[in-house]
């Protein structure tokens, strides 16, 4: 595992950063057998996410080939994916108010 | 695999050989601290329960006091009572009993006060620990080792490595007979559907299901968002976003094994293989459920970097973050970070952390247990009343 992300399943939407990523920087990562390039927008440390792709507000954000959350706005390909656009679905009590 | 440990009267194989000191409640756990104070080669499991607890929460208190004086690592026990609490100590004496191993009490309220007990209690440890040092180490095989999982302070790397190795040596020992525990149900939030798929049953795959709907449901019934704790403040700092992701990246740390049972929390597994156990999220409280279950040995992965041990068995530390390996080096004792660094695979890394299993039970001591982490700490289920 040398490259800078990670791509756990093939089905994720997202992308963990293996190392710092400066905002601006193109990033491979393999995705099966191939290798894409993703041009990361803002900067990401070591451990957090990005958009593979587009994801709009209120669809599935896919880590490890599941669902870890829902967007909760439309998120670019190459955004930085974390607390401040997406959201749980679960142990939720405060939506049953 | 042969290693070697301490045989109990019960069968069962220790890989340590402490004598404890037990309080019933938080009425006498202060003076099982200094009776303990006194003499060496014993440890005290302070804790603020046993009155005023009843049903669910009740038994669950004394089950887990009995469990953990019946762990194979204890050689001797000594239960320090005030005398007029909920839980008599006669109750746990029995309990422990059972096992067949030296069990002794002393009552504060009939002994006449602290220092009354104080000389009776370090009177009583005296001789079960030079008793205890007597026992020799011998061989036994491997498949009677029962070994706990915890994870605690992940991060992004617990996920990617931390916890896919352990999963990977829990299958190792799963493969030679022993026995493997999952805990944590608030970290299977998410991820049950995955860990359901492996049950050997649909009964287990239900209370499977079961166990996490019941830990959801009470938050959801707190009217709370478990965000305010799940994910924590370092998990997201770490870059875990969602209470799902951390779970999806929890369960890696239970291999890929078939799932036997799902157990209560402290209780025994009936067989060998590999269980689930409803514990909750918070590090201290799901170790003492798993000890109280029979685990000789602890594997703890974490991102962030974390201290705890446990009074009664060696915990050894992994991490998947070579810079937390660095930063917490004091705490830490295998660095998994390679396999995402590059150049160790991670059954290379498994063999390194199954291989240190093996030393730490033959005897060699945890970094917790050189620094004496002796964290402790009782999950409740119900109010003080």
């Amino acid at each position: 595992m040398t490259k800078k992300a990670l791509i756990a399943n093939d089905r994720d939407n997202v992308a963990t950063a293996l190392a710092d990523i400066k905002g601006g920087e193109m990033v491979y990562a393999h995705r099966g057998d191939q290798e894409i390039g993703i041009l990361v927008k803002n900067p990401i440390i070591f451990g957090h996410k990005f958009a593979l792709t587009g994801i709009k507000r209120g669809e599935e954000v896919i880590k490890y080939g599941e669902p870890i959350g829902i967007a909760t706005e439309d998120i670019e390909q190459g955004d930085h994916v974390h607390v401040h656009n997406i959201a749980s679905q679960r142990g939720r009590g405060d939506l049953k108010r | 695999m042969k290693i070697y440990g301490y045989k109990r009267e019960d069968g069962r194989f220790g890989i340590r050989n402490h004598v404890i000191v037990l309080p019933t409640s938080v009425c006498s756990s202060e003076t099982a601290v200094r009776i303990s104070n006194l003499v060496d080669g014993t440890v005290a499991l302070p804790h603020q329960h046993g009155c005023c607890q009843v049903g669910a929460d009740y038994e669950q208190t004394v089950r887990t006091l009995i469990g953990l004086g019946k762990n194979p690592n204890v050689a001797a026990v000594l239960v320090v009572a005030l005398g007029c609490e909920g839980i008599q100590p006669g109750v746990v004496v029995n309990g422990i009993k059972a096992s067949g191993k030296p069990v002794e009490s002393v009552v504060i309220q009939e002994c006449g006060g602290t220092l009354k007990a104080i000389g009776k209690g370090a009177e009583v440890l005296r001789k079960m620990v030079q008793q205890a040092s007597l026992a020799k180490r011998e061989e036994f095989d491997i498949g009677d080792l029962m070994l706990g999982i915890e994870c605690g302070g992940s991060d992004a790397t617990s996920g990617i490595a931390g916890n896919p190795v352990v999963g990977f040596v829990s299958d190792m020992l799963i493969e030679a007979g022993g026995t493997a525990m999952l805990s944590e149900t608030t970290e299977l939030i998410g991820a049950e559907h995955i860990l359901a798929r492996r049950a050997v049953s649909e009964e287990v795959a239900n209370k499977l299901l079961e166990i996490v709907d019941r830990t959801e449901q009470r938050s959801i019934s707190m009217g709370v968002d478990i965000r305010g704790s799940q994910p924590t403040p370092g998990n997201i700092e770490g870059g875990i976003s969602t209470i799902e992701e951390k779970s999806l990246g929890c369960i890696y740390k239970a291999g890929t094994a078939p799932i036997n049972g799902i157990l209560e929390y402290g209780e025994e597994p009936h067989s060998r293989g590999f269980f689930v156990m409803d514990t909750p999220g918070q590090d201290i409280e799901s170790i003492t459920g798993m000890l109280a279950g029979g685990c000789q040995i602890i594997i703890f992965t974490t991102g962030r970097g974390t201290p705890t041990g446990s009074p009664i068995a060696p915990v050894i530390k992994v991490t998947g973050n070579s810079s937390t390996y660095n930063k917490m080096i004091d705490n830490i004792d295998i660095n998994a970070g390679k396999i995402i660094d590059g150049g160790v695979s991670l059954q290379e890394c498994a063999k390194e952390i199954f291989d240190e299993m093996v030393e730490v039970c033959n005897g060699k001591l945890t970094k917790a247990e050189l620094l004496k982490h002796n964290e402790f700490a009782i999950f409740r289920v119900g109010y003080t009343f």
